[in-house]
């Protein structure tokens, strides 16, 4: 069944949609991911323009990270006060952000900026996850136990602005929450991600944050620094295409929840080096798209 | 049984009219299947048959020899065409040349190819084949081969199925009624389509005709649409609003469920 995506302006299939949704939310709710870094190239892959990928995609995570907040609300392992920081740089980056993306669409170089983007950033977390796994993976055979320190100073301690979080045990400078925030910000607006795979373990090693209310609290941010991107692109860019959101919201949701049941009865090691095999994949080919000569050189934009 | 009745009536039009003080004069007309194409939620493309007959004063001149074209033309509207540069060894745009005015639409039926039908005055005039309907008035001054994104302009809406310059066949029966069908896909841009006829002689339009059709997304295709250009910040509320919706209704669900 042929579905006309009204701002999109392209006819896809549903089914494609719903399934692609449900894989990508089956990989999320497996992982412990958002997504969006997963959805947005196949959403390129399948001929939607990267401007309404993005912006759409920014949608479709608030619609998959809420019933997670939410949970995470319930069990009380969100660090409200942190989350508000980390939301008050998360907003200013993304109005950035959105600013950027526009200028970026004006000089007609949305496509090129989206897909570097993408290369770094699955490159670099696609490796990372790689190394980190294999070592885990060699290191519960060895059966040698590893202890990292439960509390480190570092630099982040020398910040002015402290702050005491209570919920997370912390009286640190609220600079850094604000920065990463901003940072997360930034990319949910240009890349249409939500961030968590830079957040998280920004939360854990540089804020020293306790890991049990890292994904809560991460998962709180999301929610509303991508409420704010789908608002601030739907004004200025015009990209947000619903009836594309709402089929990505259904397959998404859906899979998500069967993902979490799947997840939990893998190994986390070998679920994380499926996931950076899959994650290098798609970096590899978003890369040679760029560096190999494509087919047609002519590109067409209605102004 | 509608069409066997109308040859009846057009057989009887030469012979109506066969007064002598009428010149040689021919003219057409034309109809269609549609005047309105709605793009709707499973919109996948339409078809429209253009249709018409000769209505002639006189019997036909039999010195030449008659030929129809048909064609079919969006909305114009200012295209900007890009090209690609490999720059540090990655591809990225480089050249634009904005194109000031192309049709969003382009088919063409005929018999024969255009250049055996029609002389390139005749062309130039009533702006019958695709490059003249394309209007770019200047490229930059440090793009010397311009005429390569013309090309590359119909060259990437040709594989859309947006042009057609190869002509699409038309059936003329006894010289007078002629139809040809035509393909639409379904990434139609909206607007008013135009489809004009045109009756050539010797090389040059003795006698056009043409029809409108209107295309426009309607239902929730066109709501959406509309309020996302229309009314952006409330748009933007109600996909966060729906957003919010669907995964609270989602974790609910699950919760009762799992």
């Amino acid at each position: 069944m042929q579905v006309y995506l009204p701002i999109a302006e392209v006819s896809v299939n549903a089914f494609l949609l719903l399934g692609l949704g449900g894989i990508v939310g089956l990989l999320s709710g497996m992982f412990g991911v958002g997504g969006g870094f997963l959805m947005t190239p196949m959403l390129f892959l399948i001929g939607i323009p990267a401007a309404v990928a993005v912006a759409t995609e920014a949608n479709q995570i608030m619609a998959a990270s809420i019933s997670g907040a939410l949970a995470h609300y319930r069990r009380k392992s969100v660090d409200l006060q942190m989350g508000a920081y980390l939301l008050a740089g998360g907003i200013a980056g993304a109005a950035a952000g959105v600013q950027l993306f526009a200028l970026m669409k004006e000089i007609g170089q949305i496509d090129l900026m989206v897909r570097l983007c993408y290369v770094v950033f699955l490159g670099v977390v696609g490796s990372l996850m790689f190394v980190e796994s294999m070592r885990a993976i060699l290191r519960t055979k060895r059966k040698t136990a590893y202890r990292r320190k439960l509390h480190q100073h570092s630099w982040i301690h020398g910040l002015p602005m402290k702050v005491k979080f209570r919920t997370s045990g912390l009286y640190i400078s609220a600079i850094p929450a604000l920065i990463i925030g901003a940072c997360v910000g930034v990319l949910a607006a240009i890349m249409g991600v939500g961030g968590g795979f830079i957040m998280v373990p920004a939360m854990i090693y540089i804020l020293g944050m306790p890991t049990k209310v890292v994904v809560g609290t991460s998962l709180f941010q999301i929610v509303f620094v991508t409420a704010f991107t789908t608002v601030m692109h739907a004004t200025t860019n015009q990209t947000v295409d619903l009836a594309l959101a709402f089929l990505l919201f259904v397959g998404g949701v859906i899979g998500a929840q069967v993902g979490t049941r799947i997840g939990g009865r893998m190994r986390a090691e070998q679920l994380r080096i499926l996931l950076a095999i899959l994650v290098l994949a798609v970096c590899t080919k978003l890369a040679l798209d760029l560096v190999l000569q494509p087919s047609e050189l002519f590109s067409l934009e209605r102004v | 049984m509608r069409t066997p009745k109308l040859i009846g009536w057009l057989c009887l039009l030469p012979a109506l009219a066969a007064t002598p003080s009428a010149a040689d004069q021919e003219s057409v007309v034309s109809m269609l299947s549609q005047n309105r194409i709605s793009i709707t939620a499973n919109f996948d493309g339409s078809e429209v048959f253009v249709f018409g007959a000769v209505k002639r004063e006189a019997p036909a001149p039999d010195d030449s020899e008659m030929e129809v074209i048909i064609t079919l033309t969006g909305p114009l509207e200012p295209v900007l065409v890009r090209r690609k540069k490999k720059i540090l060894g990655v591809w990225v745009n480089a050249d634009t040349v904005e194109v000031d005015a192309a049709p969003s639409f382009y088919a063409v039926a005929a018999n024969k190819p255009l250049n055996q039908i029609v002389s390139n005055v005749e062309d130039i005039f009533k702006d019958i084949s695709v490059n003249q309907l394309i209007r770019s008035v200047g490229a930059p001054q440090h793009i010397e081969d311009s005429p390569e994104f013309t090309k590359a302009l119909i060259r990437i809406r040709e594989s859309k199925g947006l042009y057609s310059t190869e002509p699409i066949p038309i059936t003329v029966s006894d010289d007078t009624l002629f139809g040809a069908h035509f393909a639409m896909p379904a990434n139609l841009v909206e607007g008013e389509y135009l489809a004009r006829i045109f009756l050539v002689r010797n090389k040059s339009v003795v006698s056009e005709h043409s029809n409108k059709i209107d295309v426009q997304k309607v239902g929730l295709e066109r709501w959406i649409y509309s309020e996302a250009h229309n009314h952006a910040f409330t748009y933007g509320l109600l996909c966060v609003l729906i957003a919010g919706l669907t995964g609270w209704a989602a974790s609910a669900i699950f919760r009762r469920v799992g």
